[in-house]
């Protein structure tokens, strides 16, 4: 197996691998190679999950007891919002586009490189940037607005870096808007001959959706930020209703961007898990142009649901209900997605390696998160556990259960094509069972305590709520065990793993007919395209 | 893993909260268990036949789309009638008035009583809240009841409940205020309507609420905690006797003068033990107000 790389013909005259093209630190910060930008991303999201985990894992040992004991009111309530702010801004809008998008959407249209090389390379710097601002407000005492900064307590009250704060995310949101519009335009203008859209991965399908919501959100976001930003600095009332403003208005601004952004978290990982199941089932995904129709509709539907936020916050009744309306039909899509990627595991070829592991995973977690949707969406079961770690424990399921699942199956999924190299299968396989159940331990729980009516955001609680809470946080010191394994077993494959070969799945699509680690230029030649996708069952050219 | 029903709505939102978890179970049972069939039938053995290609089905499809649309449809129509409910208060009810603030509430009954951190209400009538905040978006949130409201800066928004039993009940603020949001609790009393007519119309001397409300707003707790540890000594149980202080071999009785001058030059008398930190508030309390501060002391002590 050590040889496939030098004798495979696939790599032919393209040079070398990606990884050989330079060792010099300058060959890293100066690329507009796709995949060594994928590389940039990986590590540094690496660090700030890292950083948000660590967070978390400070939250949840405080919240072992029910009174104070590790930190202040205001340290704990620094702790979730840079928690927050960390995770989504930082790690989970970025994280599959990033990493997976910038390496595999040029590679499974069969492109070089991505469309604007330099763009791509300018987002990583606007993410690091934004992050080293991130960094900075954390060494120099923290925000403590949350990461919804919710007006006026973020505009007028807040005594901690709100700017600082504000200004790190509104840059990575151009960070995000480049990577977003380098897709779109990737995936429009540069697929090989032979690759119409019905040929497209659903991994491709998911992140045009993706990119789509990013581009028309993401300015919402800066603007909304920005204002925030002003009022802080100048006193022009905008939200505030002290100098004139409506702090309601800021909401509905706030949450047009970010209930969409739960879309951006979460469709790339539907791409992933529909790629692993069709490999590790041997089978075309069932309900091909529904499952991109669905992708499509859930991009399309995340923008029209934002009120169901804002339930008790004094918008009229009629809107409520229209919104409560909206937000159940989002269930349909997501539905449809569970139901055909069940129809693909019927009578296929299945088999367990890691990467279907975290696939199962997902999708146990994703429907626990979407039925708790249908909870919070009920609008009169919202009232009650509107702010309650109901809503905690089932966004997470969404974003962590989900997003992270799909992120974790796809690095398991593609490592070997990254890296050329693979990662030990048993512990990997371990690895993803023990993050399952420590996921379950730690955030089940939370259901049982939001319905009870505990509310978020506390540091301190009444005592009742304690064994609960005691449940969880034992729960979060599994997990976060089960999230280091794999940074230990892939770091030490780099080194020791055996070589992978171009494609150690078995897999199709365009990117495992190439070397692993690929060359610079992706393929020896352009590909030319003439079997349907995901032709596991060896049809004819359609 | 209820908590306790004390509204006339609570059971009606517990019984759509378990049709929701029964769909849930049953669709949750349903899709673990076709997958679990299909990994074990279908698990990948040695020289089997390449897989089965599944013709698509576009029944199949309108059923997996109809069928989920239809179930959620009765959630959503169930929940939006109850939402009418809890939303539209009655024509009868009577309305209280709750202030937030970083981090209490106040509330005002309709005959003038006043408390912070408590809502002491009837049973069997309906009750409207009339919420607003002085800083930040706050939210009335009593988890017996199954109501939450915002408070919302710069407007009134109003929230509605007819308690049925009598008890005690949490009340916590659930919209992150702040760096006490965890403590800005309290409860919400419900009593027998006769009960409450009485406790409402006990005569409360104003001058002693209104010094209460002085004592938070001024945030005389924040050291004069009552705890061992604390930055200033224990009010209440030093009001009225002898107290020594630095630099003076006579104890000074604590009275109404000693409060003031406390108060007013905090440098001149500090209590024997403390740290001189105490700011003044010249300027920032009318005597008037001292009167009223005093007044609270005074029937906090007696109290105690």
């Amino acid at each position: 197996m050590d040889d496939t790389r030098e004798t495979d013909p696939a790599e032919g005259d393209a040079g070398p691998n990606y990884l050989r093209a330079g060792y010099s630190i300058r060959s890293w910060l100066l690329t507009t190679d796709h995949k060594r930008i994928a590389i940039l991303y990986l590590v540094s999201l690496t660090v700030m999950f890292l950083v948000g985990g660590a967070a978390a894992v400070l939250l949840r040992l405080e919240l072992i007891s029910s009174e104070a004991s590790l930190v202040s009111g205001d340290g704990y309530n620094k702790l979730f919002t840079l928690h927050g702010v960390i995770m989504i801004f930082f790690f989970l809008v970025p994280s599959i586009p990033a990493v997976f998008g910038n390496f595999l959407i040029p590679m499974m249209v069969g492109a070089r490189d991505m469309a604007f090389p330099r763009i791509n390379l300018a987002s990583w710097y606007l993410y690091m940037t934004g992050a080293i601002l991130g960094i900075a407000i954390i060494v120099g005492g923290g925000v403590d607005t949350g990461w919804t900064f919710y007006t006026p307590y973020s505009s007028t009250y807040a005594n901690t870096h709100v700017i600082l704060a504000v200004a790190g995310v509104f840059i990575a949101g151009f960070s995000s808007i480049f990577t977003g519009l380098n897709i779109v335009a990737t995936v429009y203008a540069m697929r090989a001959p032979g690759l119409g859209w019905g040929r497209l991965p659903l991994f491709v399908w998911s992140l045009l959706a993706t990119s789509l919501i990013i581009l028309l959100a993401t300015p919402v976001l800066a603007i909304t930020l920005a204002l925030v930003a002003v009022e802080r600095a100048t006193g022009i009332g905008i939200f505030d209703p002290g100098l004139g403003g409506d702090p309601v208005l800021f909401q509905h601004l706030f949450w047009f961007y970010s209930h969409p952004a739960v879309y951006i978290m979460i469709l790339p990982s539907l791409g992933v898990v529909s790629e692993i199941v069709a490999c590790f089932a041997r089978k075309r995904i069932y309900g091909y142009p529904f499952m991109a129709g669905a992708s499509i509709a859930i991009a399309i539907l995340g923008f029209f649901v934002w009120g169901h936020h804002m339930f008790v916050s004094g918008q009229s009744v009629y809107a409520g209900i229209v919104f409560s309306f909206l937000s159940f039909l989002v269930a349909v899509p997501s539905a449809v997605k569970v139901f055909n990627w069940i129809a693909t595991l019927h009578r296929g070829q299945i088999s367990f390696e890691t990467p279907m592991l975290y696939a199962f995973g997902f999708i146990g977690l994703f429907v626990v998160g979407g039925l708790t949707g249908l909870f919070t969406a009920t609008i009169a079961v919202n009232v009650h556990i509107h702010d309650t770690y109901f809503v905690v424990a089932h966004f997470h399921y969404i974003m962590v259960g989900g997003a992270l699942m799909g992120y974790l199956g796809a690095l398991h999924f593609w490592w070997p094509k990254i890296m050329g190299r693979l990662y030990p299968e048993r512990l990997a396989r371990w690895s993803a069972i023990f993050v399952f159940l420590g996921f379950n331990l730690t955030f089940f729980p939370q259901f049982l305590l939001g319905y009870q009516g505990m509310p978020r955001r506390y540091h301190v609680y009444p005592q009742e709520f304690e064994l609960l809470n005691v449940f969880s946080s034992g729960g979060a010191i599994f997990l976060g065990l089960g999230y280091l394994l794999p940074a230990i077993y892939l770091t030490w494959s780099l080194k020791y793993g055996r070589a992978a070969g171009p494609n150690p799945w078995g897999a199709t699509g365009l990117e495992w007919t190439t070397a692993s680690p690929p060359p610079s230029e992706n393929f020896a030649r352009t590909p030319r395209v003439t079997e349907p996708v995901y032709n596991y069952t060896g049809e004819r050219q359609s | 893993m209820l908590p306790e029903q004390a509204s006339t709505v609570a059971a009606d939102i517990d019984n759509l909260y378990f049709y929701l978890i029964a769909f849930s179970v049953v669709a949750t049972a349903l899709i673990v268990a076709l997958i679990i069939a299909f990994a074990i039938r279908y698990r990948r053995r040695e020289g089997a036949e390449p897989a089965h290609r599944d013709r698509e089905n576009w029944k199949l499809e309108a059923t997996w789309i109809v069928v989920p649309f239809i179930l959620i449809i009765i959630a959503f129509a169930w929940g939006a009638n109850l939402f009418v409910e809890v939303s539209v208060a009655p024509d009868d009810a009577e309305e209280i008035h709750v202030v937030g603030k970083q981090w209490m509430w106040h509330v005002r009954h309709p005959n003038g009583r006043r408390e912070i951190n408590e809502l002491h209400v009837p049973t069997d009538r309906p009750i409207r809240l009339t919420l607003s905040s002085e800083d930040v978006v706050h939210s009335f949130y009593v988890p017996a009841f199954r109501v939450k409201q915002d408070a919302v800066p710069g407007r009134f928004t109003s929230m509605w409940f007819e308690a049925t039993e009598p008890g005690e009940y949490h009340l916590f603020c659930a919209e992150y205020c702040g760096t006490d949001h965890s403590r800005m609790i309290g409860r919400v009393v419900a009593l027998a309507p006769s009960e409450y007519e009485r406790w409402v119309e006990a005569a409360d001397d104003p001058l002693v609420s209104a010094g209460e409300e002085l004592f938070h707003d001024m945030r005389c707790a924040d050291c004069h905690t009552g705890e061992p540890d604390a930055t200033g000594p224990d009010l209440f149980s030093r009001y009225g006797t002898a107290v020594a202080v630095e630099g003076e071999d006579e104890l000074v009785r604590f009275d109404r003068e000693h409060l003031r001058r406390a108060l007013l030059d905090p440098g001149a008398r500090v209590a024997e033990g403390y740290p001189a930190v105490m700011p003044t508030f010249r300027g920032r309390l009318s005597d008037r107000e001292i009167l009223k501060l005093a007044a609270f002391v005074e029937a906090r002590a007696e109290d105690e």
